[in-house]
């Protein structure tokens, strides 16, 4: 049984169109002026501004140096193979290539290539690495002219991580158990 | 053989023509921009010339009003592929885009942009039946929409082309019904001087409300805009009657939609608002020097463009009709309401006279 609706019948001035049609123009043009001479446009216009990022963004993973200024890396390739969409790329020094430039290392990759093109961001590097030699960075806008400008080699990624000294790990990895062991907060 | 007839007009419509198109461009550039202002956007704002920036205050000024829009606009229309599918019926593909852009440009000849300007009056053709004649050349509007859905051979087209040939023709019978109290008022069918006895009188939007809101929905209906966009419908259709156009032959389209925008403001302007008249500082006698002559040319473009921006700014408030609800307003209510107010206005100058 179809459902009869009950619709008021609405009144003379109202079935002329013209007050919904004046009360919708009101706003719009109210927009209008706002956008106009308020400076209302919700808008953000992209390279002059950029947004804020959050503190937990994770962006493009670049290698860093340590507090002498030495590649952290030591060419275990963890990262290369737990990359998802295998993005790294690491060529070991072999053995008799170069030695590692900080002291108890025993190497260092001869090249580190990420190709920006394929990496998603995952951090899964930064959370493997076992000498803390990769971090994503809040970097997310890459720009080239072609494929071959977008794979960042070792020189390049060091430049652009930066430096971040020392090794934090063990003390991280103890604050991480002892979390867990008051996981369910005892007041 | 009067040659300086035949010098003037030639002057005339190559200025006119200069004018309309360039109004057309930057018609589709303000279509945008308030567009984007009206839902909270700053719009185009980034086209330039590579020297523009070394212009102080200015440059940057121009840029970010979109100024150059148009000229980008216009150079990725003619350098884009044009493309005529395979299933296509050639000759009326071909014909459809030019007959779609003449008829919104022949109907300027007779709208009265000025006074006089030395001894040139400010008409292309001062014609005694310059409404019939409009009315003539905008049923030819409908060709070039109808055409270029049929010739498309594809269903989304001809469904856009069949319900505009249907609207379009409809509107018509209301736009022509409510412009005749004006006439009977006026007593003239000539535009000037329709205009003239406008500047002795008050408006004729005074005289005839009704007729000027009828006059100003038919022509939303006839230049196919928003909330009469039947024949593009963007939603329903996939765009209508253009599906199939790419290039300058999709460009010459939305040429004549605005070019027909503009020559209905014209008509509105020239019909009930005094055309190139204003009541005051003495602007509603023929010019006698140049500079007025260029003050009430300016003065008509003013009010023309007010009429555009009211053409832009109901595009973003009013949603699309249904196609039911389209006829029922034009059969049921324009049409008799048009039919009553001829009377009406008829009675009432019976009794005056």
């Amino acid at each position: 049984m179809a459902i009869v609706v009950n619709r008021k019948k609405l009144p003379f001035w109202e079935r002329l169109y013209l007050p919904v049609v004046i009360g919708g123009l009101k706003v719009t043009g109210r927009h209008l002026f706002r956008t106009l001479f308020g400076g209302k446009a919700v808008t953000m216009e992209y390279p002059e501004q950029k947004w804020t990022l959050p503190a937990g963004y994770r962006g493009a993973p670049y290698l860093v140096k340590d507090q002498d200024g030495n590649t952290k890396c030591v060419s275990c390739q963890l990262c290369e193979f737990v990359c998802p969409p295998k993005a790294i790329r690491i060529t070991p020094p072999g053995p008799n290539g170069q030695q590692a430039d900080r002291a108890n290392a025993e190497k260092m990759p001869a090249e580190f290539e990420i190709n920006m093109l394929r990496c998603i961001y995952c951090g899964f590097c930064q959370e493997v690495c076992p000498e803390e030699a990769i971090f994503l960075k809040q970097d997310w806008s890459h720009v080239g002219t072609n494929r071959a400008d977008m794979i960042y080699n070792k020189e390049k990624l060091l430049s652009l991580g930066g430096e971040v000294g020392g090794i934090q790990k063990w003390k991280l990895k103890l604050d991480e158990a002892k979390a867990q062991e008051n996981f369910p907060v005892k007041v | 053989m009067d040659w300086n007839f035949i010098i003037f007009s030639v002057v005339k419509v190559a200025v006119v023509f200069g004018a309309l198109m360039t109004m057309v461009a930057y018609s589709v550039m303000a279509e945008r921009k308030i567009a984007a202002w009206i839902q909270d956007r700053p719009g185009p704002n980034r086209v330039a010339p590579p020297f523009v920036k070394y212009i102080p205050i200015l440059g940057p000024f121009l840029t970010r009003i979109g100024f150059f829009q148009p000229l980008a606009d216009g150079l990725k229309s003619f350098l884009k592929e044009d493309f005529t599918p395979g299933g296509v019926k050639k000759i009326y593909f071909w014909l459809a885009p030019a007959v779609a852009v003449i008829p919104a440009l022949m109907t300027v000849a007779v709208i009265p942009f000025g006074s006089v300007m030395g001894a040139q009056k400010m008409v292309i053709a001062d014609l005694n039946v310059g409404i019939l004649y409009t009315f003539g050349i905008v049923s030819l509007g409908v060709y070039g929409i109808v055409l270029a859905g049929y010739a498309a051979n594809s269903k989304y087209p001809f469904l856009g082309g069949i319900r505009s040939s249907a609207q379009m023709i409809s509107y018509e019978i209301a736009m022509g019904m409510s412009v005749i109290p004006v006439l009977l008022i006026a007593g003239n069918l000539n535009l000037s001087g329709i205009i003239e006895w406008q500047a002795t009188h008050h408006w004729l939007i005074c005289y005839a409300p009704i007729s000027f809101i009828i006059f100003l929905v038919s022509a939303f209906a006839e230049t196919n805009r928003t909330p009469f966009d039947f024949a593009e419908a963007e939603q329903e259709l996939a765009g209508g009657y253009n599906v199939e156009y790419s290039s300058m032959k999709f460009a010459m389209f939305p040429m004549g939609e605005y070019a027909a925008m503009l020559a209905s403001a014209g008509m509105m302007v020239t019909l009930f608002f005094g055309g190139w008249t204003l009541p005051f500082w003495g602007l509603d006698q023929p010019a006698h020097s140049l500079g007025m002559g260029l003050a009430h040319i300016l003065v008509f473009i003013a009010k023309m463009l007010f009429f555009m921006v009211v053409f832009i700014w109901v595009r973003w408030m009013v949603p699309r009709f249904r196609y039911d609800q389209l006829m029922d307003l034009g059969w049921r209510r324009f049409l008799p309401l048009a039919l009553a107010n001829i009377l009406i206005t008829a009675i009432v100058l019976w009794l005056r006279s």
